[in-house]
């Protein structure tokens, strides 16, 4: 029984950092690949209980996470920033072999070297030394993304409580941390080390959400004062952004479907 | 005298032909970001930046594009009268989106990075928008429309990877899918978004 609670406020952490985005009736929605460029539709399974969930999770963030992360913004910038550079290093146990499982080895290579740099020089990563030495900070990987990678469909989306939106893929990725893929989980929970406690790893991840939300205040009141369906914008916002980390492109070209504005004609 | 006119047909006829009278999409995101900086450093009352703020819009934001675009399969569904509705109701809820989300910065500071040509049709201008003590650096693409050179318009707002005009037509086809997929009931959300 203690077990499953601890896995499941860890899964409870752990979402709240892919908060990137909050928040599924038979619903669909457009998402085209890289490989064809055609459109593909992903299942809103469940919308009904979906939008209850999501409401949910609304009324949480208004309680809890919002009024933390605004507090957390009246710390002196350096304080936030050094907790910021220590969380990025800290995510590259993860990113690291998701790199090799999706055969970036050289983007292995950097961040292999970022985290030994900003863990020794950098004091624990509190300072990004690593940039300094023309090692610039590259993107997270995950799983999830790795299975995307991989050619595994996204499955239906759903959102859970508290630990907001999600698809069947980017849940099975999430259960990889938890069964040996992630190294912090394993010397603060896993293994009983003697240098760290679990509440490590419970700090840091919910420290982490924190920093999060903190960053993106005013982007979330926009969008929810400028959505007459927040419900369908957390949706369309969550799925692209995955499927741009998947492509592991910043390309715009490479991510966007032209065919439907080849269509609009107005000049 | 008719001479004289035609002299000045035929140089007005050439002044118009003249690829350099064509706006580079770079230079429109350029001078865009400018015209807001200023509006929205200024000591004006908030409804005053939004009228201006608005104009800038109208003369380079492609509304009745973007308003298509976002109604998706359904502008296929339309009859004449419904799609004068909706281009009215469309643009109210444009100016007052646009305006609201940028009323709330009060000096952006944004510089272009690079420019892509996608096609005849399409250039995507790159930029940043510097970070600030409370938000970080962020990647804003801009796809301009340039089927027409001298008047470049843009359609869409690319952030960090989100495109802005997909996000609306996913929420527009949300609300029409839960709704029996009766266009009335957008134009009643729209409505209700418009005197919000």
């Amino acid at each position: 029984m203690k077990k499953i609670l601890k896995l499941f406020i860890i899964s409870v952490i752990f979402n709240v950092l892919t908060l990137n985005v909050f928040a599924g009736s038979g619903g669909t929605i457009e998402i085209n690949s890289k490989s064809n460029n055609q459109n593909t539709e992903v299942k809103d399974c469940f919308e009904t209980i979906n939008r209850g969930v999501f409401a949910f999770n609304q009324g949480l963030d208004k309680i809890f996470f919002k009024p933390v992360a605004k507090g957390y913004r009246y710390l002196p910038k350096p304080i936030r920033s050094g907790t910021s550079n220590a969380l990025n290093n800290l995510s590259n146990v993860v990113t690291i072999p998701n790199n090799l499982l999706q055969g970036q080895f050289k983007e292995a290579g950097i961040n292999t070297l970022r985290f030994s740099i900003n863990s020794t020089l950098g004091i624990a990563g509190i300072f990004d030394v690593a940039s300094y030495y023309g090692l610039n900070k590259l993107d997270k990987e995950d799983y999830g993304q790795t299975l995307g990678t991989w050619g595994v469909k996204e499955g239906c989306y759903f959102v859970l409580p508290v630990l907001g939106p999600t698809t069947v893929r980017d849940t099975m990725g999430s259960l990889v941390n938890f069964g040996g893929g992630d190294a912090w989980y394993n010397v603060t929970i896993a293994n009983d080390t003697k240098y760290f406690e679990n509440s490590d790893y419970y700090y840091s991840r919910l420290t982490a959400g924190v920093d999060f939300r903190a960053k993106n205040l005013e982007a979330f009141d926009s969008l929810e004062k400028n959505s007459m369906d927040l419900y369908a914008s957390v949706r369309s916002l969550y799925l692209q952004d995955r499927k741009r980390k998947i492509l592991n492109s910043s390309e715009t070209t490479e991510t966007m479907n032209d065919d439907d504005w080849e269509e609009i004609d107005t000049q | 005298m008719i001479k004289l006119k035609f002299f000045y047909i035929f140089f007005f006829i050439l002044f118009l032909l003249n690829p350099s009278n064509a706006k580079e999409p770079s230079e429109l995101i350029n001078e865009l970001v400018n015209e807001a900086s200023i509006i929205l450093s200024s000591s004006d009352p908030v409804e005053s930046k939004i009228i201006r703020l608005n104009n800038i819009a109208e003369l380079n934001v492609d509304i009745d594009g973007i308003g298509m675009y976002t109604l998706g399969s359904y502008r296929k569904t339309l009859n004449d009268d419904q799609k004068i509705k909706y281009r009215k109701l469309f643009k109210s809820y444009f100016l007052k989106s646009f305006s609201s989300r940028l009323v709330d910065y009060s000096d952006p500071k944004i510089s272009v990075v690079s420019e892509k040509k996608i096609n005849e049709k399409y250039t995507i201008v790159s930029t940043l928008l510097e970070e600030t003590s409370k938000n970080p650096e962020v990647k804003i693409d801009w796809r301009i429309y340039t089927k027409n050179p001298e008047r470049p318009l843009i359609r869409d707002l690319i952030v960090e990877g989100l495109s802005l005009a997909r996000t609306q037509k996913e929420e527009f086809k949300s609300i029409m899918q839960n709704n029996g997929e009766d266009i009335n009931y957008l134009f009643k959300s729209l409505e209700e978004f418009i005197i919000k």
